[in-house]
């Protein structure tokens, strides 16, 4: 497989001997350009990697934090269209930082799964997450996704078997999102121990990174993961800090410390 | 049509394909959840233990086989079609709905859960669960929208004196659509311990199938019935639709009886051409909701519109992937139905007839009266009376001033 922005990304980490840090922010939170700002921070602070989240109406995988998020989004009538406009933004002021796109399976299926594919190519983005889209369902995105260059990460889940890790992680590229604890996003005050064993199992079957997300919300936490994962993907703690800032410029500020912080956190040995 | 010769044997296919609708888009975690109900239920289906107990509670515990009704004075303002009423109300706990809740209460059991989660629009799915729960001894937790908590207060009670715990939901519009997100919310994070009871033929393969097959009895027995009492098949069933149970239960048994129409009626609230409106095959777009594809009201990012309708239980912006292949195919014909008309048509049947009937099922009600009025006295219309008016005295005592010192909204 031929190298992308995404595996270098995650390469040119593990050749620091240490973890990669993944952000994640919808876009148009809490307006479009206040979200390229946020996310634009993401990488300041110290994200290898982003996800841009496409605010949906019906956000079933997400806890409240990313669902109020959602909503502040939709009521300013974000569009596909600004998430494209996030996406490019970001990936223009950012050259060498892969953007990958995370929504859910009906905007991309409205929008028209090649055409999506194409317009993301378009505007530098490298690929996509899309959760509620399991590997039986998404041959038409993979190939759509292989004819742009575009890297589709796979989710893989504490419940998924042995034999159907293989058949995920088969079919996925850029790295394996080992989403570690069974419920949906929302920050958690402890790593917990589905995290090592989904790992470990997942890695038995495949060679991509292996990156997790459980809710991690602070450079212990994101150490503590970095010890046994490839990647730390953070998102409902960057939210909720835009959520309790007093204003746009103090949210950004906030999550570009805290990137800064989690940083840290992965680099710790 | 020729994939329709024989009923239940054909669709869905083995990914739970209704044609183009159907499938299963659900994330990672839940993979090995839905793939063990799929498989217990093939185990099931195989097991003529499992098919003797159900039978059992069919009839000693919900009361099988409901009756068939000849609604004379009601007829007459059909246009004189002869309309029967397949009298699911009659049922334990009033709506079809324990019919399908009795069967995965079974398979829950056999999958060694002790705890069962469901949503509810009218709140009859839950009491359904609910009672189900309690003959059975398992956990209760049931998902409503706020909106249906306070205009179905009655089922609230109800639930809640059954021993279930009932959840108000506060999200998106406050209806049957979000009480079903925080249903699989719940679900993604209990998957061990919990079974996801869901109501209708929606959501991911195998529930449009599984809740199909467990709802066919309807339409077994309406079948015969109606062959019984007139001799013929009936030119029509129609039954309202809001994720489509009560529909498929009573259709599927009339599908390769070509000449039979098969008409579903939606909740078009204000009128399908207004804002407020259920309507989600007259007026909605192919596309993925709840786990499957099928049509919903979406805009033209996908996101998903809300839904409007007097009936708590049609108020629903998707619907069962199956009914979307019997529209596309044409086996079955779609129609919208107004809160006006079904409000007058659940005051017609109360005052011809003595039987107060569910908003939901008033929605069948109104379409039964159209579709006699165009069809004239030859006409044989069976009708899906899924379920009784009790829940719906106060919107009802509302809309039409019956309390004291009350003036309807109409
Ligand atoms: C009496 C009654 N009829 C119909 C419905 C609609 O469901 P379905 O379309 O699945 O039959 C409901 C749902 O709450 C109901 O309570």
């Amino acid at each position: 497989m031929a190298d992308t922005k995404l595996t270098t990304a995650l390469a040119a980490a593990k050749a620091e001997g240490r973890a990669a840090l993944i952000g994640y922010l919808p876009a148009g939170f809490p307006t479009v350009d206040g979200g390229i700002a946020a996310i634009n921070a993401l990488i300041e602070g110290g994200c290898d990697v982003v996800e841009v989240g496409l605010p949906h109406s019906d956000p079933v995988l997400d806890g409240a934090v990313i669902q109020t998020a959602d909503d502040i989004a939709l009521r300013g009538g974000v569009k596909i269209k600004d998430v494209l406009r996030t996406v490019a933004e970001v990936a223009a002021a950012h050259p060498a930082v892969p953007v990958l796109v995370m929504t859910y399976w009906n905007p991309v299926d409205r929008y028209g799964v090649a055409r999506f594919a194409a317009d993301l190519a378009a505007a530098g983005g490298a690929g996509c997450i899309l959760p509620d889209l399991p590997v039986e369902e998404a041959a038409e995105w993979r190939k759509a996704a292989g004819e742009h260059g575009l890297d589709t990460v796979f989710v893989v889940a504490p419940s998924s078997k042995d034999a159907r890790l293989a058949e995920v992680t088969a079919a996925g590229s850029g790295f394996v999102y080992a989403a570690a604890v069974m419920g949906v996003t929302g920050t958690r005050s402890a790593v917990g121990n589905l995290a090592e064993d989904l790992v470990a199992r997942t890695r038995a079957t495949t060679a991509l990174p292996v990156c997790v997300g459980l809710g991690v919300s602070n450079a212990d936490q994101a150490a503590e993961v970095a010890a046994f994962a490839d990647g730390v993907i953070v998102g409902s703690a960057f939210v909720k800090r835009l959520l309790d800032a007093a204003d746009p410029e103090a949210g950004t500020a906030a999550v570009r410390a805290l990137a800064a912080d989690l940083a840290t956190g992965v680099r710790r040995k | 049509m020729s994939e329709l010769n024989l009923p239940g044997t054909q669709v869905p296919d083995s990914r739970g394909y209704f044609g183009a609708y159907g499938g299963r888009f659900i994330p990672e975690a839940l993979v090995a959840a839905v793939e063990q109900v799929a498989e217990e239920y093939e185990k099931a289906k195989a097991d003529p233990a499992f098919a003797a107990e159900l039978d059992a509670l069919l009839k000693d515990y919900t009361g099988r086989p409901s009756p068939l009704t000849d609604v004379h004075r009601f007829s007459a303002e059909a246009g004189g079609a002869r309309v029967l009423l397949k009298r699911e109300d009659l049922n334990h706990t009033g709506s079809h709905k324990i019919n399908n809740v009795l069967g995965q209460a079974l398979l829950t059991r056999r999958m060694g859960k002790t705890r069962i989660i469901a949503e509810t629009g009218a709140g009859q799915h839950g009491v359904a669960t609910a009672t189900a729960c309690a003959l059975f001894g398992f956990d209760c937790t049931i998902y409503m929208g706020e909106v249906d908590t306070q205009r179905q207060a009655l089922n609230v009670a109800r639930m809640r004196m059954l021993g279930a715990e009932v959840i108000p939901v506060k999200s998106g519009s406050r209806t049957l659509k979000d009480a079903i997100n925080e249903a699989f919310r719940d679900w993604v994070a209990n998957v061990d311990s919990t079974h996801y009871l869901f109501g209708t033929v929606a959501g991911p393969h195998p529930f449009p199938m599984m809740v199909r097959d467990f709802h066919r009895v309807i339409g077994i027995e309406a079948r015969q019935q109606v062959l019984d009492r007139t001799g013929r098949l009936p030119d029509a069933v129609v039954a309202c639709v809001g994720g489509g149970s009560n529909a498929m239960g009573i259709f599927h048994e009339f599908i390769p009886d070509a000449g039979v129409r098969l008409i579903g009626c939606e909740a078009a609230g204000d009128g399908a051409d207004t804002p407020k409106h259920a309507a989600t095959l007259t007026k909605g777009d192919p596309g993925v909701l709840h786990g499957s594809r099928t049509y919903v009201l979406q805009d033209e990012d996908g996101q998903t519109i809300e839904s409007h309708s007097i009936s708590a239980g049609l108020d629903y912006p998707g619907v069962g992937p199956e009914h979307a292949w019997l529209k596309d195919t044409g086996r079955a014909e779609y129609r919208p139905v107004t809160d006006r008309a079904a409000m007058e048509a659940l005051r017609l049947l109360s005052r011809t007839e003595g039987i107060i009937p569910a908003i939901e099922s008033a929605h069948a009600l109104a379409g039964a009266l159209e579709l006699g009025r165009e069809l004239g006295p030859e006409a044989t219309i069976l009708v899906s009376l899924s379920g009784r008016g009790d829940k719906d005295m106060h919107t009802a005592a509302e809309y039409f001033g019956l309390y004291d010192d009350a003036e309807g909204t109409n």
